[in-house]
């Protein structure tokens, strides 16, 4: 039986156990829309700005392990999409991006919104389509699942021209696909795993770096017995965060530019690094000349290009996280590391990481409120800036996989949409969207989306007034010259929010905030709250670009006269 | 952009086995700028199998520069195999087609010229000639030296093709996996 392009996608994700889109409609991709009535498994969340489709797509993707789908219509829809595109590429997350295209004899003729996504999109997706037969789209489709989603995972984009969608074809759907130059390594190199273990009989300072690619392969387990097993202590970097439980004792925390201090020292005293999963990036290593001189480095990663990018491993093991651990599991030895665990507690003491005195009402003191009283199993979405950093500082994630944010991108306004794809994809989760007030700015049409779909996110607008991270680096670097980083307008959050049937609480102060927030986890529906906290708060500890640990820069109110000696 | 492990930079060869898909030079070629990478030459043509193509890149660096381009490479699921051949047993080849001025009193010098060098003319005008030559760079590079007191019109190059010795199938397979579990 001949069906139409349209009808071959939607069953086609259907078969991939796609079970919500999000999405906006338009000329080219209507084709699409109007066979959604035929499919009324296939949920449709219209948000009300591309990016947030893409971004709801990815952050429903890193709650769930699936693949997240977004699609959009051709030229203006797709370009919208392109930011949150990008951020699932730096971030590994396996999203399919469908984007409708004019048709076929239209395309390179400059029709009326015609956009080459394709070529735009080159070098921030994994792997690209334009189909050009309706027949092709089964197995396209499941191509695109299985590059978006095994390996390092990461976005496929569909481009589909309006004609393909309309195009009656006969199509069988695959059950499997054979991409030759896709062939992803699951299983740890056997003579690397004994090299491995080596290396780990022979330290003394050993450190497990775990990243994202923990998260990924779903490896918290792994990585918990592993740990416990070796008694090697636990650092995760920003966007492993989760992977490891916070109030474990091998537990030492988040290291690099906004890192704990303690982290940071330990890496520079530890003589072996496992790398897991993690890339190395100029967040986490500062100037790399300078990083973990006197540590070796086992290093493991599904992605053979991260091994040897950055830093040189000594043992290089291509792998998924998964299977390298649960191989190396039974070969490792069980041992403990007393002495090692004792620097590191001193390092922790003589470096806090903790509130500082202030009179005023502070972000890092909400932040422990919420994570105090949401017991740390709360998912939490942020935006970047300071209240991203401090949300990876304050916040003790105690179960794991709860902690979204833009690692490698840096993209403000992530914070609104990943939490409606977080809450669509873990209903029975209490999702908390940690906002600073710029980037809420860039994607707050979506709580129109909340409401639409009745999403019980609770919101923490971080309101410093200001584009704090910038504003804090114009104090740092520009002697306090604050171009274009304060505002001198702001909605009124809370109006804003009863605006779109929200309710809405503001807080000024500190008083207020541990009512406030208990008031919005009982609330069965979504809440705002605009938390008004001082405008020239600072992120410690601070490791400027480019810098080492040498030149950590502490919260002078925390300095204790311990650390004051030391430095 | 990755830290130089020491080794001194020179031109490495690397052959890639593409799929024959629209859009797949543009994918290697973006890869290539997007990181960076100095690439020297490129060649590009049907491969004894259907639908594949072969790439042929020479790019100058240090061995992890090298590394990291033949990894990157590996990445595009368009790209069914990299290996950097520097080191084997290669036979490697550039094609050039040079017009040279040539008056009734230089011509013979021209045409002693091409065949000491082993060169063919493919193209005689009244006031130029077309020499078409093959050989590795060096080659190439000194015929055209010897020619440019002649006056040279127009020198088209074809890039470095390269090819294993032997059976190239199976080394090219060993190449491979030592650079994967490297
Ligand atoms: C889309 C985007 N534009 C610009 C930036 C640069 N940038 C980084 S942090 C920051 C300030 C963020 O302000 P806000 O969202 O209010 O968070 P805060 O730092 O105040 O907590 C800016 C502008 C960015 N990361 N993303």
């Amino acid at each position: 039986m001949k069906k139409s392009g349209a009808q071959l996608v939607c069953e086609a994700l259907l078969r991939e156990g796609v079970e919500v889109v999000f999405g906006i409609p338009g000329g080219a991709i209507l084709p699409l829309y109007q066979t959604l009535p035929q499919y009324p498994h296939l949920r449709h969340i219209l948000t009300r700005h591309e990016e947030g489709a893409a971004m709801a797509a990815d952050g429903y993707a890193r709650v769930t392990g699936k693949v997240g789908v977004c699609w959009a219509t051709s030229g203006p829809g797709a370009t919208d999409l392109i930011t949150g595109i990008a951020n699932a590429m730096m971030d590994s997350v396996p999203v399919v991006a469908i984007t409708g295209q004019v048709s076929r004899k239209a395309i390179g003729t400059d029709a009326f919104q015609e956009t080459d996504i394709i070529g735009i999109c080159l070098p921030i997706t994994k792997h690209s389509y334009q189909v050009w037969r309706a027949a092709d789209l089964p197995r396209v489709v499941k191509e695109a699942f299985v590059i978006a989603s095994t390996g390092r995972p990461g976005p496929v984009l569909i481009d589909i021209p309006k004609d393909v969608f309309t195009e009656q074809a006969e199509a069988e759907f695959p059950e499997t696909v054979e991409i030759p130059g896709h062939r992803p390594v699951l299983e740890g190199h056997p003579a690397q795993l004994r090299r491995a273990v080596r290396l780990i009989q022979e330290a003394r300072r050993p450190l497990i770096l775990a990243g994202h690619g923990v998260l990924i392969s779903r490896a918290w387990d792994e990585l918990r017995a592993f740990a416990e097993k070796t008694g090697i202590p636990v650092i995760t970097t920003l966007l492993g965060i989760s992977a490891f439980p916070a109030d474990h004792v091998l537990y030492v925390g988040m290291p690099g530019m906004h890192g704990a201090a303690y982290a940071s020292l330990a890496i520079d005293e530890a003589d072996l690094l496992i790398a897991l999963g993690m890339r190395f990036d100029d967040r986490v290593t500062g100037n790399l000349e300078a990083f973990a001189r006197g540590a070796k480095v086992i290093h493991v990663d599904i992605d053979p290009a991260e091994i040897g990018k950055n830093r040189k491993a000594d043992v290089p093991i291509v792998g998924d996280v998964r299977h390298v651990l649960r191989q190396l599991l039974p070969i490792v030895p069980h041992s403990s590391y007393p002495q090692w665990l004792a620097r590191i507690e001193q390092l922790k003491r003589e470096h806090p990481l903790r509130v500082p005195d202030s009179k005023g009402l502070l972000p890092q003191e909400i932040i422990e409120h919420l994570s105090d009283i949401t017991g740390g199993r709360a998912i939490i979405t942020t935006g970047v800036g300071q209240h991203q950093m401090w949300a990876a500082q304050f916040y003790k994630f105690v179960e794991p996989n709860l902690f979204l944010t833009s690692g490698g991108l840096g993209a403000m306004g992530y914070e609104v949409p990943s939490a409606i794809g977080a809450q669509i994809g873990r209903p029975d989760k209490m999702v908390w969207s940690i906002a600073g007030d710029g980037g809420f700015q860039m994607t707050m049409c979506e709580l129109a989306t909340v409401v639409e779909n009745r999403l019980p996110i609770k919101f923490a607008i971080i309101n410093n007034r200001s584009l704090g991270m910038v504003r804090q680096w114009q104090q740092v670097f520009y002697q306090r010259s604050y171009v274009a980083s304060c505002y001198e307008c702001n909605p009124d959050f809370v109006k804003l929010a009863e605006a779109y049937g929200i309710r809405a609480l503001r807080v000024t102060d500190r008083k207020q905030v541990r009512t406030a927030i208990e008031e919005a986890c009982e609330h069965p529906g979504p809440v705002l709250v605009d938390f008004l906290v001082e405008q020239e708060e600072n992120v410690y500890p601070f490791i400027p670009p480019g810098m080492s640990v040498k030149e950590l820069i502490e919260d002078p109110r925390l300095r204790s006269p311990q650390a004051e000696r030391m430095l | 952009m990755s830290p130089s492990d020491g080794s001194s930079p020179t031109y490495h060869t690397i052959v890639a086995l593409v799929r024959d898909q629209p859009g797949v030079l543009s994918r290697v070629s973006g890869v290539i700028r997007r990181r960076n990478f100095n690439i020297a030459s490129l060649s590009v043509g049907h491969s004894e199998q259907e639908g594949l193509s072969r790439m042929t890149f020479v790019v100058y660096g240090d061995d992890e520069v090298a590394e990291q381009v033949t990894k990157q490479l590996r990445k595009l699921v368009d790209v069914v195999k990299v290996s950097d051949i520097t080191r084997e047993n290669i036979v490697a080849r550039e094609l050039a087609l040079i017009k040279v001025r040539a008056t009734p009193q230089t011509r013979s010098e021209i045409i002693q010229l091409v065949d000491i060098f082993r060169a063919n003319i493919v193209d005689v005008a009244p006031e130029s000639l077309i020499i078409e030559v093959t050989g590795d760079e060096d080659k190439i590079e000194s015929l055209i030296r010897l020619l440019r007191s002649f006056g040279i019109r127009e020198v088209m190059r074809s890039g470095r093709l390269a090819m294993m010795r032997g059976m190239p199938a199976e080394a090219e397979g060993g190449a491979r996996e030592r650079g994967e579990s490297a």
